[in-house]
Order: structure tokens, then sequence, then C-alpha cells
């Protein structure tokens, strides 16, 4: 089990996302010029600032050379996880639905947040529970999720919508409190906690570890 | 030739940076100052004009959020 972890320039959470991933398997970086995966099992598309976020969040990584790979492996079914830029990227991609738009409050936020687990049908949320509170970080200016009403309708139908801010905790703004969504064959998960942030008691909770325990059953379970 | 591209938020959406500035021109003492929204404008020489909507629809602008003007 390898878990490949994309590097671009501006990317600034791949290393704790490296060394999450660690804990659970092996890990690497991917570098963001190079049209290869590794023979990773699983990719994540970390959180930073990539491409110093010019013209919007994601606009311009979602063209780099990795993305064709990462978008090639995502359609035949690979798991993968996008961390807060990592998730405004993959909806930049046309991987996950929505977009990120600025905070409500236009301001920077760092703090630890209340989310729950609303689908265990994604390659990333298999050890959890349905409706598990975990407490992970978010540090984002640009994290109101937003998509059309019908497509919201359609993602909580559609047991699309993966994490949500606990009730009164959501911090940025986004529609229904989202936190985080699948894409319909739920492989493909991105949310803007960090829960990369949430994997050593020294920091406060472990409990992001969750999704990285996940997704080494769920790539067993593709290996099979 | 030389070429604009204006790029406002989908109407609808909130503009958090638009009622920002709303808030700050009254306060300012200019008065009478309803619907503000804040967009982006992208100049750019081109060769091949014709090929702009396609430049816009898949990197200049997102077209879920934005809607863009080839001025």
């Amino acid at each position: 089990m390898k878990i490949g972890v994309v590097r671009f320039p501006g990317s600034c959470d791949e290393v704790d996302a490296l060394q999450a991933a660690q804990r659970v398997g092996e890990a690497e970086l991917l570098w963001y010029a190079d049209h290869d995966l590794r023979g990773a099992d699983a990719v994540i598309v970390p959180g930073g600032f990539s491409y110093g976020d010019y013209l919007r969040v994601g606009a311009i990584a979602r063209f780099a050379p990795v993305m064709e790979e990462v978008e090639r492996f995502a359609r035949s079914g690979g798991p993968v996880l996008g961390i807060c830029n990592g998730f405004q990227v993959l909806c930049e991609a046309g991987l996950l639905p929505g977009a990120l738009l600025p905070n409500t409050s236009l301001r920077f936020l760092c703090r630890q947040v209340g989310v729950t687990v609303a689908s265990t049908a994604t390659a990333w949320t298999g050890e959890c529970t349905p409706g598990e509170p975990l407490s992970i970080p978010v540090k984002h200016t640009t994290g109101r999720y937003w998509a059309p009403d019908p497509v919201l309708d359609e993602l909580e139908a559609g047991g699309q919508v993966t994490f949500r801010y606990a009730p009164g905790d959501n911090p940025n703004g986004s529609a229904r409190d989202i936190a985080g969504v699948s894409n319909h064959a739920g492989n493909v998960v991105g949310l803007m906690p960090h829960p990369e942030h949430a994997v050593d008691p020294l920091t406060g909770s472990v409990d992001g570890l969750l999704l990285f325990r996940s997704v080494v059953g769920a790539a067993a379970a593709l290996a099979a | 030739m030389r070429a604009r591209v204006l790029i406002r938020p989908k109407a609808g959406i909130l503009d958090p940076q638009g009622q920002t500035v709303e808030r700050a021109l009254p306060a300012l003492g200019f008065e009478g100052v309803a619907n503000v929204h804040v967009g982006r404008l992208v100049e750019l020489d081109v060769e091949d004009p014709s090929r702009l909507p396609e430049m816009c629809e898949r990197l200049l602008t997102n077209p879920l959020i934005e809607d863009y003007e080839i001025l």
C-alpha cells in the first residue's frame, strides 16, 4: 500500500500529509511536473497555495502535468483525496462537483472545528461510523463550498455529502454546512478541514487518522 | 489584438467583497450606493481572438461561479 502525495509549486502541507500517510503505509511525494504516480495505490492532493492562488484558487494547478495522471487514476476508480487547496484543485478539475468561494468573513481562518461524517460509503471514510463527530483543524480563506441548489439536492440525495461542519460550527458560510464531498463513485473525496494535521495526540486530536486508515482498506479491496 | 475580459461573480452568489465595499462607501460619505459587485479584468494580446471564448471557459473563468464578457 503506497500513498502518493502531490507537490505543486506553492504546496505547503504535503510533508504533513506524507507523514500522516506513513502512519498507515508507504508514502512518496509526486512531483507536479512528472507524468508519473510512481505506482501509488492512492493519491492525496494536499493543501497550500499552489501557483500562488493566482487567477483563482486551484485554477492553474489543475493543468499541471501530474494532474493528467491523477485524473486518469481517479476516473479508473483510484482513491484520491483533496485537502483544502487540493479540494479546490479537484473541483476546478471537474473531478468533484461545486466550487470554493471566499469565506463570508473574507478572513483567513485557522482553528479546530467539529466535523461530522455524513457518508461512510467512500474510499476515505470506510473506517468511520455514520454521524461520527471528528475534531479537525481548518485554515483557509477560500473555503465556502458552493454549488447550485439542484446540484446540492442531488449530492444530498446521492450520499455525496461526505462531511458536514457540526451544527453552529460552519466557519466559512459553506452551503448546507458542507465540509467535504465525494464524486458519484465515492473514490474521490475533497474536504476543507485538514485530517493530516490531526494525527498526533501532541496537536490535540487523532481523528484525521481515520481517513488514512480507511483508504488502506479501500485500496486493499481494489487490489483484490 | 488587445483583448479585455471582464469577469463577474454570477448573480445570486453571495459576494462578500461587494458587500464590504458597499458598506465602506457610505462610511466615507458616499451615500446612495447599492448592488456593488467586485470582479476581475484580464487584459491580453492575442493573435487569434476567435479563441478567446475557449480561453475563458477553460482557464480564465470558472463558468460555474463566474460570468464573463469579452470587451
